[in-house]
């Protein structure tokens, strides 16, 4: 929590984007603490890792000096953040508790997927068993949504750079 | 990164390493944590190390931009013929049950693994073709 | 008691809105970016904090033994939602990178000032 607010503080980008791979790692563990090996180690890699290069990426190729702004109103922004805050956690005192067993959701399809797994599947991972095979459409869709991503990006910045109209009418 | 001797020589002692680990927890994801994505997240990552520290031309001269795009595609098609695969073998799509005739657990099994390949090899080639874009607009 | 149990909540709501702060009160897109993923990231807290069942353990099955498993569910979704949110992620920032080579600036007021000069 300290790194994000650092994050918002901060104006240089670089510490910044140093700041979100730290706090990326620190969720890792915090997913960890919640049982959740495989979502902490695909955060710790995917955020703290790549995603901290990309940014550097990005930043190398435009400034990393955020100006100060010119027009914003702080305070407004303050008072909207406040007041949705307030009306989530007025929201919370009707969810169940943290680590309760009876609630809903434990109750579902999970029991299903933690009992019948072995027997149908045969693999210990139930994560693994459950992305791969009982909802293996979903896992399709997402391969098929970072496809989609890699064309864009190669579409955006991926051949070698032009020189832009605007330098052209410029010139 | 030249004539910093330290980082090159760490790194040709880690990259191995880390592209075994990737090979790991791409192939023991069904038993430990782990599977595909964070598989191909690491193994690009070992690219990535190789291309900050040798410098791009080097790495795209050991990785290729073409064989990536033919990864990033041979990712998805591996995915959905399993799916067809099951299907054409009286299934229904994505049923891995009906790969292997005799036992399905082990249909199941070998659906997994192939499944999370492709995933793997997606994620892997997606990664290292964002990498090599961004990398190779700078020059 | 009663309202301690609703702690992991309130750790969500203070990062979310920590992101959102971030995406309505700055200009740089970059920073933009950083909080929609911090934005994101306290949505995968939310996620992985309902599935936690005190006591229980990561989902790997282990034979032979009666123990409580945590709700693998949620960790599934979870799991493709970071895969997902760096291929958007990434595709934000390379258009960044063609924002920045069509106006020089990746400031928001800057871009917007731009643009009304060209259209006057």
């Amino acid at each position: 929590m300290v790194t994000a607010v650092a994050a918002v503080r901060l104006r240089d980008l670089f510490a910044v984007v140093m700041l979100f791979g730290i706090y990326s790692l620190v969720s890792a563990s915090l997913f960890v603490v919640m049982d959740a090996v495989d979502v902490a180690f695909t955060e710790a890699s995917v955020g703290a890792g790549v995603a901290t290069v990309f940014m550097l990426g990005t930043l190398s190729l435009t400034t990393h000096r955020e100006k100060t702004p010119i027009a914003r109103k702080p305070l407004l922004s303050l008072l909207v953040v406040i007041i949705t805050g307030a009306a989530l956690m007025y929201g919370t005192y009707d969810i169940p508790h943290y680590g309760d067993a009876n609630d809903p959701i434990h109750h579902h399809v999970a029991p299903h997927y933690l009992e019948d797994s072995m027997e149908e599947i045969g693999i210990p991972n139930v994560v693994s068993s459950v992305l791969a095979s009982y909802r293996g459409y979903d896992t399709l869709g997402e391969t098929t949504v970072v496809f989609t991503a890699a064309i864009g990006v190669l579409i955006l910045i991926g051949g070698a750079r032009r020189r832009s109209k605007r330098d052209d009418e410029r010139s | 990164m030249k004539h910093y001797s330290v980082p090159r020589l760490m790194t040709k002692l880690l990259l191995p390493l880390i592209l075994l680990f990737a090979l790991y927890v791409q192939f023991h994801g069904d038993f430990g944590p782990g599977g595909g994505f964070q598989a191909g997240v690491i193994f690009a990552a070992g690219f990535i190390l190789h291309a900050l520290i040798y410098g791009l031309d080097q790495t795209q001269r050991l990785l290729p931009p073409w064989v990536l795009r033919i990864g990033v595609s041979l990712g998805v098609l591996i995915y959905a013929s399993v799916g067809v695969a099951g299907m054409l073998l009286g299934g229904a799509y994505l049923d891995y049950g009906v790969l292997d005739s005799h036992d399905p657990m082990h249909g199941q099994h070998l659906g997994i693994l192939l499944v999370e390949l492709g995933v793997g090899i997606t994620v892997a080639s997606v990664m290292v073709t964002i990498f090599y874009s961004f990398a190779g607009r700078g020059r | 008691m009663q309202i301690l149990g609703l702690y992991n909540y309130w750790i969500f709501i203070v990062l979310m809105m920590c992101g959102f702060y971030v995406v309505i009160s700055r200009g740089n897109l970059v920073k933009k970016l950083v909080g929609l993923n911090i934005f994101q990231t306290s949505v995968f807290i939310l996620y992985i904090s309902m599935g936690k069942i005190t006591g229980g353990t990561a989902p790997i099955l282990i034979a032979g033994k009666d123990v409580v498993y945590s709700n693998p569910v949620p960790h599934v979704l979870i799991l493709t939602a970071i895969v997902v949110g760096i291929a958007t992620t990434s595709l934000g920032l390379a258009l960044v990178v063609r924002i920045h080579e069509a106006y020089g600036t990746i400031e928001e007021d800057e871009i917007h000032a731009q643009s009304e000069e060209e259209s006057l």
